[in-house]
């Protein structure tokens, strides 16, 4: 059986980030990729905005993968397979996968990095009413239809949810010469980033409706319009205002899910919050020698955030593969008041300086962070705003800790 | 003109017009969004991105050198849709030259291999 220290399953920017990570320590490292190429999904993410703090320039997607697959290419020390599919892993770390030109592979890992990124959620997880017409889509695989295979998908369009993606294609349709009539979303705010908002809709002048959804579509074969309606406080549609819309498209942007089919049956613990592993701040799940990184963890709204992780995860893994990981002790970090999520979920170090990331429910202006351990503030950071489509992030010295952790925003 | 400050999260609303020759914004918390307001007022700038078709198939994605003025994005978008690319270009190569007489070229944003 082939055998490698670190063995890394994607290769996004996670995955290619991790590889480089895990070089540090010198030790060998495999990506096992299941596209012909390194990249992830910024291959199809062609618009600018990538690497403002990694690289302290603006990249598009293709132009921030690049750098860092020249980076993988260079190092000498990865071996890249490509069109490989991972079918299932083990307790005792060895990973199965196919490939046209390897046929099936087993792989013997010492530490294994997840890096599979996220899937949207569909139709079907959203439980849209009505026919079952063509013309539907999840906004990324309307962006990979046209950026990758150069196809407009429809010339009438209607979105549903304002995340990033959805915004970036409605620009991108309107570019192609589609008309996107409108942009609607269930709550009362973006989960996207105001420049989106400000460069893809306003710009082109398209309508963006707040407390609104699709109540129901139309269409036999080709979809020929949705009905959408106001919602109340709690979501519910207000059916006596509902509304037709002619349109042959239907976008969906209504969040990502992490891909972690793969850690079925097996002991790796998932959170219910972010649906994705449960892990200390080596990125280390409860399988040890186990990581995970970028999408797959938790879903990120800026690349640079992606790389920045996967770089902990990657090292992490090779310290593991050596023997030299430590682990002092395992303090709990618990999220309440407005904080949605927060992650690492533990920590283990009993110095340095570690960053907790998290998310809050809502939107919030002037508030402060605090950050107590046994009930003894350990950091406090003042913030001007936060909204929940933003990843904030809050930096304690692990030596002030002497037991479980709360991160919450305090009263006003 | 009313547009939403983009320099920071909260997203001031402003409002921006002239008054006696000078260019005068309300509406912002601090004076990075002045700044960004009279540039929208007098000449927004933006980076285009889009793609570009080969010849025999297949599409290469683009972005401007550099930021041109807003009022001529649908041009260049125009430009890019019509033009159809005969050769292989290499990441950063230019595309078209000159995108719609704004003195800024399309570069190719990855590798094109033409068929
Ligand atoms: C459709 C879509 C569009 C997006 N657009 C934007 C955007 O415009 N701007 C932005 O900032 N962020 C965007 N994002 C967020 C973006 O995904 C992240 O910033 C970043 O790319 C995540 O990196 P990653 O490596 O974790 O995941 P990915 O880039 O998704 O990479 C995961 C890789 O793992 C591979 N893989 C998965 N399962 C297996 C398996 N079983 N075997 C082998 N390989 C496997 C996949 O093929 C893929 O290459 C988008 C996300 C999605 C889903
Ligand atoms: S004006 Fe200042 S505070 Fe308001 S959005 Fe712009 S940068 Fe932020």
């Amino acid at each position: 059986m082939t055998e490698f220290d670190v063995v890394i399953i994607g290769g996004g920017p996670a995955g290619m980030a991790a590889a480089l990570g895990a070089r540090k320590k010198g030790v060998s490292v495999a990506i096992l990729e299941r596209d012909t190429r390194l990249g992830g999904i910024l291959n199809q993410c062609i618009h600018n905005g990538f690497g403002l703090h990694y690289f302290g320039e603006e990249l598009t997607g293709p132009e921030y993968a690049a750098r860092f697959s020249k980076q993988v290419k260079e190092d000498g020390g990865i071996s890249v397979f490509l069109e490989a599919m991972v079918l299932s892993l083990s307790e005792d770390k060895i990973v199965r996968a196919v490939s046209p030109t390897e046929g099936y592979l087993e792989i013997k890992a010492k530490a294994i990095v997840l890096a599979m990124g996220c899937r949207e959620r569909s139709s079907g997880a959203i439980a849209l009413a009505g026919t079952r017409p063509a013309g539907i889509y999840t906004a990324g695989a309307a962006q990979r239809l046209s950026n990758i295979s150069g196809c407009l998908v429809g010339k009438e369009v209607v979105i549903l949810g304002s995340g990033d993606i959805g915004l970036i294609m409605a620009r991108r349709m309107t570019a192609e010469g589609a008309k996107v009539k409108l942009v609607m979303e269930i709550m009362p705010f973006s989960s996207g980033l105001k420049r989106n908002i400000v460069q893809c809709l306003n710009d082109f002048d398209i309508p963006l409706r707040y407390s609104t959804t699709v109540t129901r579509v139309e269409g036999k074969n080709r979809l020929t319009g949705v009905y959408i309606a106001p919602v109340d406080e709690k979501l519910r549609p207000d059916l006596s205002k509902e509304e037709f819309i002619p349109c042959d498209t239907l976008l969906l942007s209504v969040g990502l899910i992490p891909e972690n089919d793969l850690l079925t049956g097996t002991s790796v613990a998932i959170s219910p919050i972010t649906k994705g592993a449960v892990v200390d701040e080596h990125r280390q799940t409860s399988l040890a020698g186990v990581f995970s990184a970028g999408n797959v963890l938790h879903v990120h709204d800026l690349v640079d955030n992606v790389s920045e992780e996967a770089l902990i995860a990657g090292e992490a893994a090779a310290l593991y593969a050596l023997g030299e990981l430590k682990g002092d002790r395992s303090f709990a970090v618990e999220p309440s008041g407005g904080v949605r999520y927060a992650l690492p979920q533990r920590i283990t170090a009993a110095e340095g300086k570690v960053k907790i990331y998290f998310r809050v429910d809502k939107v919030y202006k002037g508030r402060t962070v605090a950050v107590t351990s046994l009930g003894e503030v350990v950091k406090r950071k003042k913030t001007a705003v936060m909204a929940p489509g933003e990843m904030q992030n809050v930096e304690i010295d692990a030596s002030l800790l002497k037991g479980d952790v709360k991160i919450f925003l305090e009263e006003q | 003109m009313n547009t939403t400050c983009i320099m920071c999260p909260i997203g001031c609303a402003l409002s921006v017009k002239e008054e006696g020759g000078a260019v005068v914004v309300s509406g912002n918390g601090c004076m990075r969004g002045q700044k960004y307001g009279i540039s929208e007022f007098t000449c927004p700038m933006r980076v285009v991105t889009t793609l570009i078709k080969g010849a025999a198939g297949g599409v290469v994605s683009v972005k401007t050198k550099e930021p041109i003025p807003k009022s001529l994005v649908p041009a260049a978008l125009k430009e890019a849709a019509a033009f159809r690319l005969q050769k292989s270009v290499h990441t950063g190569e230019v595309v078209i030259e000159d995108v719609a007489g704004s003195g800024v070229p399309f570069v190719a944003t990855a590798e094109f291999e033409a068929k």
